[in-house]
């Protein structure tokens, strides 16, 4: 029963998370995955030699509640938060259970010796009763492995929701030793590995998991912000193997399974930001910008102001218009006056698009999810690919709160740090409008030479203030 | 600082150098604006105006040369008011230092400043003060406007109940800022437009005017504007005979010629020769904006509009924007205004000048007893060198078969050896893993493969949803925590406990958040 459950729920997953190619699927997709997972808890809880129900079904209650609870509370635009501490949940659980597998072999072998009965174990301990010695060597090694992963997955995932959410600075920060505290730490972990494996005791392991912990906590608080979509991306990688090792471990087929692929899921994704950002997967981990190959181009000409019915008027002349959001947007809430504009704009018979940069935001996919949040219908906001070869035609480009993703200095200057990476090329529009809040440069600390254009024009003031007031001047 | 505009003497003069707008913004620099009496009025701004604006109408010119720190004017001074500048007195006007060279002097000897808005430099900095460009665009548009007043046809082709009207034939020589101007102005009148200019660059310019490019079939290095800061260089006599022979062509199509080509201090090109003004039909027209410097038609007469035995007309007028004065005043003033602006950084009607600053240095000529032209080269070069194209390759298909052939090739090889070194490594693992460890491995792998191509397809606006239901099948961790829930180890049972509950947080919080976002992603 329990086996043909687990099939029942790999496969409700795996068509679960293929319904995600289309909004409209999706919608129905996640029901598979609900189902899934109930099947694959029920089936569990209920097999055989399971137990203490007195304290599991509490505690399942409690955590009901409070998941549902912060899901209905979670602003859109703290997605990222969310995601990454639901992350550190995961990484920490593996720890525990872990910790719990080794505490439970120990107890089965000693009770082995003593020629103790088994029964009154719990289920896992009377799988393990039964595993012969090399068995119990590949097990260890898995414990090791669900300890690493699970320990930098959940320090790491705390470190970036504090980051995301602003608790703690988004700069690059890194203790004296950077990147060799990292290696002599792993390196570490290793030396305890061995000795574990040989007999060590279980201080090994709390070690072990001590210095992971640390690894996680130093390699992520060394990543600024805007590499934070990859940053998320890769811990939701973890996560799935941490539960994949456990899996393993537990010689569990379902979680070895699920693990897999919430871990393929993650390594896609890490791998489709850092294409966008054109960086490679070790540079953005090891953090900050690479040294630049000699000075920047230099810049002429000047940031030209302007004021909303400087704006209203253009757009009114305006055949089609493309909006380029990024994270200022979100920042600033300014998404429901986005589509505010949208609409009025449309209502006039223009044409409205959203150009989306696949790094835009804090999270893959945030600026979607934001949009689609504040009733900006999902088929007029395009990927890059479907809609970089469109601004030639196109009369009016807002950019609200980007700044990297749209610096043609990505393509002009060999020299800039982010040559090379994909761009929006919105100054090949007639007219760009970029809302701002100031004449500082980007995270990268880029210059961009697409604020100096002759067709740019700078519409300065915090995003959401300066929208509401350009409603104001078109009826 | 008190800045004073006289009325222009030179006659037939309109323009004027303030008006009661950019009066207003000077005296929000903190400056005081004095206006000679009657010096708008040909541009039609009255002295009530002026006085309404809070400009101190001034009665003599005398008075007013004596009162003003500053005074600024539109043409260069003629030998009595430069007599009227004193030390320290600073004058905005253009000024043509290369041909006014004793002018200059004489004025920089009395101790008096000149700024000449005519050497304002050509970047992007200084162009809301490039007084050229300002009178070029305005030059532009007259010249089509004369050109309609002399032609006899509509610009624009007709059918009518009487019959079908052919739409004229412009053809703009020389694409600078009057060319194109001329171009915009031709084009939304309904001429059909062509234009020619040597530097290949500005044809991206021209047909964004809406002017098919007259394109020249000629093997040189092409013209790189940029090496002349925008301007265009005198060309090979070769290319000129080449550039003559398609105008030859041309001529007895066009109705209208607008020639605007001018090199930087030379005299003007010949560019429409007389045999070219003989091949054109009677009532044809010809407006040589470059009449000024000799012309580009060989038969212009400057400052008058003559018609020739074939009946062709040619303008060879050298004042078009002062026949447009209200709106060449606007401009002008306001290019003046933007001057101040800069000369004047803290606002306060104190005026700080800045040796310096590349725009000011560049466009004062004489300054504290010194002449000061020709200025150095700028710091920042006017526009970015062209960079040499080169074309990509053509392929021959052969070859594109070749190189397909040879990356599948290469594709299949570092596959086959990934496979390979993979099925060693497994080989060896099996070795010393026991069974049940490689059933999970195999388990593993194949839910590997299945979750990338899975995830493969999930469209890019879903990203953040599939991360959510993502960390909600993570979860799937309290399987581990249940399965160990029942142990008789109280910190067993603790730590299993502690684990189920942010399990479940994970699933629950995950599948909910899920639902709510994807319930959001509405079509239009």
């Amino acid at each position: 029963m329990v086996s043909a459950a687990a099939i029942a729920a790999s496969i409700l997953f795996i068509l679960s998370l293929g319904g995600l190619s289309d909004q409209e699927r999706a919608k129905r997709a996640v029901w598979y995955g609900i189902i899934g997972m109930a099947f694959a808890v029920a089936f569990t809880a209920l097999g055989p030699a399971i137990g203490n129900y007195w304290l599991m079904i509490p505690m399942i209650i409690i955590g009901a509640v409070a998941g549902w609870y912060v899901a209905k509370r979670v602003e859109m635009t703290e997605m990222p938060q969310l995601v990454a501490a639901l992350h550190s949940f995961v990484g920490l659980a593996a720890v525990f259970v872990a910790w719990n597998a080794d505490i439970e072999r120990r107890r089965v072998l000693s009770a082995l010796a003593d020629g103790e009965s088994t029964d009154g174990f719990s289920a896992f301990a009377a799988l393990v009763a039964t595993k012969e010695p090399a068995e119990l060597m590949f097990l260890q090694i898995e414990v090791v492995l669900a300890i690493f992963i699970g320990a930098v997955t959940f320090t790491g995932s705390v470190i970036a929701f504090g980051k995301l959410a602003g608790k703690i600075d988004g700069k690059p920060r890194q203790l004296p030793g950077g990147h060799m505290l990292n290696a002599g730490a792993a390196l570490v972990c290793l030396l305890l590995a061995i000795v574990y494996l040989s007999g060590g005791g279980f201080w090994t392991l709390l070690v072990l998991a001590a210095l992971s912990f640390f690894i996680g906590y130093h390699l992520i608080m060394g990543i600024g912000g805007a590499d934070m979509p990859v940053v998320v991306s890769m811990l939701n990688s973890y996560s799935g193997w941490a539960a994949a090792a456990i899996g393993f471990t537990l010689s569990n087929d379902l979680l070895i399974v699920t693990g897999a692929l919430v871990g393929s899921s993650g390594a896609i994704l890490s791998y489709i930001m850092c294409k966008a950002m054109n960086r490679s997967f070790i540079s953005v981990i090891l953090g900050g910008f690479g040294g630049t190959a000699g000075p920047a181009q230099e810049i002429d000409g000047e940031q030209v102001a302007i004021d909303a019915d400087g704006v209203a008027s253009a757009l009114d002349d305006a055949d089609s218009v493309i909006i380029v959001p990024g994270y200022g947007m979100a920042v600033a809430q300014a998404q429901q006056s986005v589509s505010e504009l949208t609409k009025r704009l449309r209502a006039k018979g223009k044409q409205v698009r959203f150009a989306i940069h696949p790094v835009a935001g804090r999270l893959p996919g945030h600026m979607n999810v934001l949009l689609a949040e504040a009733k900006v219908p999902y088929d007029i906001v395009l990927e890059m690919d479907e809609i970089n070869d469109d601004f030639p035609e196109t009369d009016v480009v807002i950019v609200i709160g980007s700044n990297d993703i749209v610096n043609p200095a990505a393509q002009d200057d060999p020299n800039s740090p982010i040559a090379g990476m994909p761009v929006l090329e919105v100054w090949k529009a007639k007219q760009v409008f970029v809302s701002k809040r100031g004449q500082g440069t980007g995270y990268s600390g880029i210059e961009n030479p697409l604020f100096f254009k002759d067709n740019t024009r700078m519409f300065y003031g915090d995003a959401k203030a300066s929208l509401d007031n350009l409603l104001t001047k078109i009826g | 600082m008190k800045i004073g505009t006289p009325r222009e003497v030179f006659s037939g003069e309109a323009r004027v150098a303030m008006t009661p707008d950019s009066a207003l913004q000077l005296q929000k620099l903190g400056h005081e604006c004095l206006i000679e009496t009657g010096a708008g009025k040909a541009a039609g701004f009255s002295d009530a105006a002026y006085a309404e604006a809070g400009v101190e109408v001034v009665k003599s010119a005398d008075k007013l040369w004596k009162t003003a720190e500053i005074v600024a004017k539109v043409r260069p001074p003629n030998q009595k008011e430069a007599a009227r500048l004193r030390e320290g007195q600073t004058l905005i006007s253009f000024f043509y230092p290369g041909a006014n060279e004793d002018l200059m002097k004489k004025v920089a000897d009395q101790g008096a400043s000149v700024i000449a808005m005519d050497m304002v430099p050509r970047i992007s900095r200084a162009q809301k003060m490039d007084a050229l460009s300002s009178m070029a665009n305005i030059a532009g548009y007259r010249s089509v406007i004369e050109a309609g007043n002399n032609f006899g046809r509509f610009f624009t082709g007709q059918v009518t109940a009487a019959g079908k009207v052919p739409p004229a034939k412009v053809l703009v020589v020389g694409a600078g800022v009057a060319g194109l101007a001329a171009i915009g102005t031709a084009t939304s009148l309904g001429a059909i437009t062509y234009a020619f200019d040597v530097r290949p660059e500005v044809a991206e310019q021209i047909e964004s005017m809406g002017a098919e490019f007259v394109f020249l079939d000629f093997e040189e290095s092409s013209q790189d504007g940029a090496a002349t800061g925008g301007y265009a260089a005198p060309s090979s006599p070769e290319f000129r005979e080449k550039q003559l022979e398609k105008f030859r062509e041309l001529a007895p199509d066009m109705d209208i010629v607008i020639t605007t080509a001018l090199i930087p201090n030379r005299d003007a090109p010949v560019l429409w020769t007389k045999d070219m003004v003989e091949a054109m039909k009677p009532g044809s027209v010809i407006v040589d904006l470059a009449a000024e410097r000799g012309g580009n038609c060989e038969l212009t007469v400057p400052d008058d509009k003559i018609v020739t035995d074939n009946g062709v007309t040619i303008v060879g007028y050298t004042d078009f924007p002062s026949r447009m004065a209200a709106q060449s005043s606007t401009l002008y003033a306001t290019n003046i205004r933007h001057m101040m602006t800069d000369l004047t950084p803290e606002k306060d009607g104190q005026v700080v000048h800045n040796m310096e600053d590349d725009v000011i240095r560049g466009a004062t000529i004489a300054h504290e007893n010194e002449v000061t032209f020709p200025p150095p080269p700028p710091k920042v070069q006017a526009i970015a060198a062209q960079p040499k194209k080169e074309a990509p390759k053509e392929l021959t298909p052969e070859e594109k078969r070749a190189l397909e052939q040879a990356a599948f090739r290469k594709q299949t090889k570092t596959q086959a050896a990934i496979l390979g070194a993979g099925g060693v490594l497994m080989l060896l693992l099996g070795q010393i893993a026991p069974p049940s460890f490689m059933e999970s491995l195999i388990v593993f792998a194949l839910a590997c493969f299945v979750g990338f191509q899975v995830i493969w397809n999930v469209s890019h606006s879903l990203h953040t949803p599939l991360m959510a239901v993502t960390n909600a099948i993570s979860g799937i961790i309290i399987l581990g925590a249940v399965l160990q829930i029942g142990s008789g180890n109280w910190i067993v049972v603790l730590l299993a406990a502690i684990s189920v509950l942010i399990a479940t947080i994970n699933i629950v919080g995950g599948f909910l958040v899920t639902r709510r976002m994807l319930a959001m992603f509405q079509k239009s």
